[in-house]
């Protein structure tokens, strides 16, 4: 082999495999992000059904429920304008308390009901998933009074 | 008083860091060996300064010295000894203390173990080593002071969080920083190349054992990290492709081209400048995982409550070490000449592979992890990226790493007959098919990539062995000699076989637990059966429990098996009350050929418990297999060829453009 055809080689060498994952990069972006969204971004920007994505807001004072087969649970994700209704099936986490920071990843069901298999809380009693308290933050800002 | 000290010594080891980074630095430059001494003896005194500084936190917590911020914001009389001792670092003022005494550990080390370096090697090494301390003491000194003082003092501290009071807490972060800041090495190795303008095998051969090291601390420590996640956070999962956890991984991608790299150089003198680029590199990720963890700018199971001004300084001292270095690479890069040509069909040529496709898997993770970052601050919205994205990504980039490991393993130097190799691995590939179809048999076609999955840890594993065997010419030498062979063979060529098998052991682990998991989710009431995989499990009832620091309920479930009560699993749900907060401790039966997972969820009021149930097939086996891997590098370790004094100067300076 040539140093030309040598050099050739190397070069296919790097650019095939970087070809490769910039094009499963790009592939996996549209397929596999998943947007976050807080109730009343939810009402504004009206992500398609069936979308996987996630919702973050306080859990609504009140609202937890157990329901009889003692497995699935109901709360109400707030952003204290706007809420939304959200269910999730097995065992919450240890943080999960109502007027605290929740993050659920799941899709809205046919009836609108935020079906969460995923449900994030912090293990800190400070913090705050910078998610929710931007939302938050916001609202208390805009005092939906502006733009969308 | 003591605290005192503590802040005293720290701001001493701070001056003695940066006399270290300069004298030897001007001393090098100008062949003054007195100042070049100065390196070895100042790398001593800065290790002690930062040490002393170290054990005087760790004193404060231990007597509980609530007058100490630290400690009263992260320590609790109750709290039981040992986590006392590892609460030093469960805060970020704290980690950066172990972490400042990590580097200094490594600054000494080379000080003393680095007698065969020429001498304006080993001062220009300790002085990077000095700079890059100086740096990190300045920013604990300015931002995370773990020695301010409260007044007046509190009665009672605030107590650690409870998920950190565990075991894990005393061996992943030591370990973890152990492989992070072993980096430094590497990379001050690096850094003094560029200067002297000279890389040469015999610099491979001193960079290697401190990249192993550090590789072997890195895989140690993210392996704990993973089976702490597992077993405390009670999700049964063990990666989470969370930022920080990637953040740690990145450098461990990084760190394994490295160290195969390094020895493309060691041996052939080639791919000189490709390696110093990769030793500044991995370190670099290194910093940009602590900046990352630091700063709390990511949503992660490890962002506690952060500072943005400390991520500030953070961020600046990563653009300045690792802009600095580039730059310094830049300039003086394109002195260092390649010396050993080789044909891309060769072992070099799939080294070369291997470091293309690792780097490019640690940039995909990189973009990943950074991407809800970007698209934030270009107001594309908030996204989380998780599993699918790497999922998609990285797994497919690391399939060929894998498959071309049994394949370089067995290719020669210079120019491999890569049909020859193939010939040679035949069996080893008809075995790696015969696996693939045994589990399409056994599970059906829709386990297509988990079978293609076990076959590639066939392919690994067996390939390494067959490897081996050749190597000692068992079978076809005597077995006494064959054995001769084994003992005398070099070390390095056991820890590589050794290493491959274990990423075996870890796909199988990996593969088996993903593929075969069983949940199980259910309301329990006391006396009532449930059935996981061949497991029978009975719910028993419930206790109440009271620990040093915490009161709770305990579940007892029995586990049946063939009749036999094979034992009883007892979850808990604790309620810490000095940091108002609860935890569930899973309870887990663990054997070879998985894990029975059982956790305690709610009581529905009728006397009922939510419970939660998994079977991880396999699952210790990704343990097992990190463990190994670590192993396998600890043995190449102790090769001699890296213990005896490498032979001094074996070529000549390739430019002086040094002066």
């Amino acid at each position: 082999m040539g140093p030309k055809s040598r050099r050739l080689s190397f070069i296919l060498m790097v650019l095939v495999p970087l070809g490769i994952s910039v094009a499963l990069v790009l592939a996996a972006l549209k397929d596999n992000i998943v947007y976050f969204y807080s109730p009343t971004e939810l009402l504004v920007k009206k992500p398609p059904m069936g979308q996987r994505l996630r919702v973050g807001g306080l859990v609504k004072q009140g609202s937890y429920l157990l329901e009889d087969d003692g497995i699935t649970s109901k709360f109400v994700i707030t952003d204290k304008k706007n809420e939304v209704t959200a269910i999730h099936k097995g065992v919450l986490p240890d943080l999960f308390r109502e007027g605290q920071g929740v993050v659920g990843e799941g899709h809205f069901n046919t009836n609108g009901i935020f079906e969460a298999d995923k449900v994030l809380a912090k293990h800190d009693e400070n913090y705050m998933p910078p998610e929710v308290a931007e939302a938050l933050r916001k609202n208390g800002v805009w005092k939906g009074s502006e733009k969308p | 008083m003591i605290a005192e000290a503590g802040h005293f010594a720290l701001i001493l080891g701070l001056v003695i860091a940066l006399v270290q980074g300069t004298f030897p630095l001007f001393g090098a430059s100008r062949s003054n060996y007195g100042l070049m001494a100065l390196a070895t003896s100042s790398a001593h005194a800065q290790f002690f300064a930062v040490l002393v500084s170290f054990l005087c936190l760790m004193y404060s917590f231990l007597i509980s010295d609530f007058s100490v911020v630290n400690v009263a914001l992260n320590s609790h009389t109750l709290k039981p000894l040992i986590y006392k001792i590892t609460g030093v670092w469960g805060s970020h003022e704290g980690s950066m203390l172990l972490w400042v005494t990590i580097l200094a550990l490594f600054g000494i080390a080379v000080a003393i173990f680095g007698n065969n370096l020429p001498e304006t090697l080993k001062a220009r090494v300790l002085a990077i080593q000095g700079l890059i301390g100086g740096a990190f003491i300045g920013f604990i000194l300015l931002t995370s002071n773990p020695f301010n003082r409260l007044d007046p003092a509190p009665a009672q501290g605030n107590g650690l969080n409870p998920i950190l009071q565990d075991p894990g807490l005393a061996f992943h972060p030591p370990f973890l920083y152990l492989g992070y800041v072993g980096f430094s090495v590497a990379f001050s190795f690096a850094v003094a190349a560029l200067i002297e303008g000279r890389v040469d095998p015999p610099w491979a051969r001193w960079v290697r054992p401190w990249t192993l090291a550090a590789w072997c601390s890195l895989t140690i420590g993210i392996a704990l990290g993973s089976w702490w996640a597992y077993y405390e956070l009670g999700w049964g999962g063990w990666w989470f492709w969370d930022p920080v956890e990637n953040a740690s991984f990145i450098p461990w991608l990084l760190g394994t081209a490295l160290l195969h790299s390094a020895i493309v150089v060691e041996k052939r003198d080639a791919l000189k400048s490709w390696t110093i680029f990769l030793a500044i590199l991995t370190f670099s990720s290194a910093l940009l995982g602590t900046f990352l963890v630091r700063s709390g700018i990511l949503t992660s199971v490890h962002a506690f409550a952060t500072d943005p001004e400390r991520g500030i300084f953070i961020l600046l001292l990563f653009v300045l070490i690792t802009g600095g270095s580039l730059f310094l690479y830049a300039m003086r890069g394109p002195v260092l000449k390649g010396g050993g040509l080789f044909s891309p069909i060769s072992r070099e040529g799939a080294l070369v592979l291997n470091n293309l496709l690792l780097t490019t898997g640690a940039a995909v993770v990189l973009l990943g992890t950074l991407y809800p970052l970007i698209l934030d601050a270009i107001g594309g919205g908030k996204v989380s990226v998780g599993a699918p994205f790497f999922n998609a990504t990285f797994v497919p980039l690391m399939v060929p790493v894998l498959l071309c490991c049994t394949i370089a393993a067995m290719m020669t130097w210079k120019r491999a007959d890569l049909l020859g190799v193939l010939q040679r691995l035949r069996f080893v590939a008809l075995t790696a098919v015969i696996v693939t179809l045994m589990v399409l048999w056994l599970q059906g076609t829709k386990a297509i990539l988990s079978a293609m999955a076990l076959g590639v840890a066939a392919w690994l594993i067996i390939g390494s062995a067959v490897e081996l065997s050749e190597r000692i010419g068992l079978f076809k030498l005597s077995l006494t000699r064959s054995l001769k062979r084994a003992f005398g063979m070099p070390r390095a060529a056991w820890g590589m076989a050794i290493a491959h098998s274990a990423l075996g052991i870890f796909v199988i682990g990996v593969t088996a637990s993903s593929a075969w998991k069983i949940e199980m989710i259910q309301l329990m009431k006391p006396g009532e059966i449930i059935l996981v995989e061949d497991y029978k499990i009975t719910f028993l009832g419930t206790s109440q429990i009271k620990g040093p620091n915490y009161s709770g309920i305990q579940g007892q479930f029995e586990v049946n098996m063939g009749g036999d009560v094979i034992t009883i699993l007892k979850p808990e749900k604790r309620r810490y009350e000095a940091e108002r907060s609860e935890t569930t401790e899973a309870a887990i039966f663990t054997t070879l050929k998985g894990d029975l997972y059982g956790v305690l969820g709610e009581a529905s009021g009728k006397g009922a418990w939510s419970t939660r149930f998994y079977f991880n097939p396999l699952v210790s086996w990704i343990w097992a297999g990190a463990i190994f891997m670590a192993i396998g590098g600890l043995i190449s370790l102790t090769d001699r060829r890296l213990r005896v004094g490498a032979p001094k100067l074996a070529s000549k300076p390739i430019s002086n453009a040094a002066k």
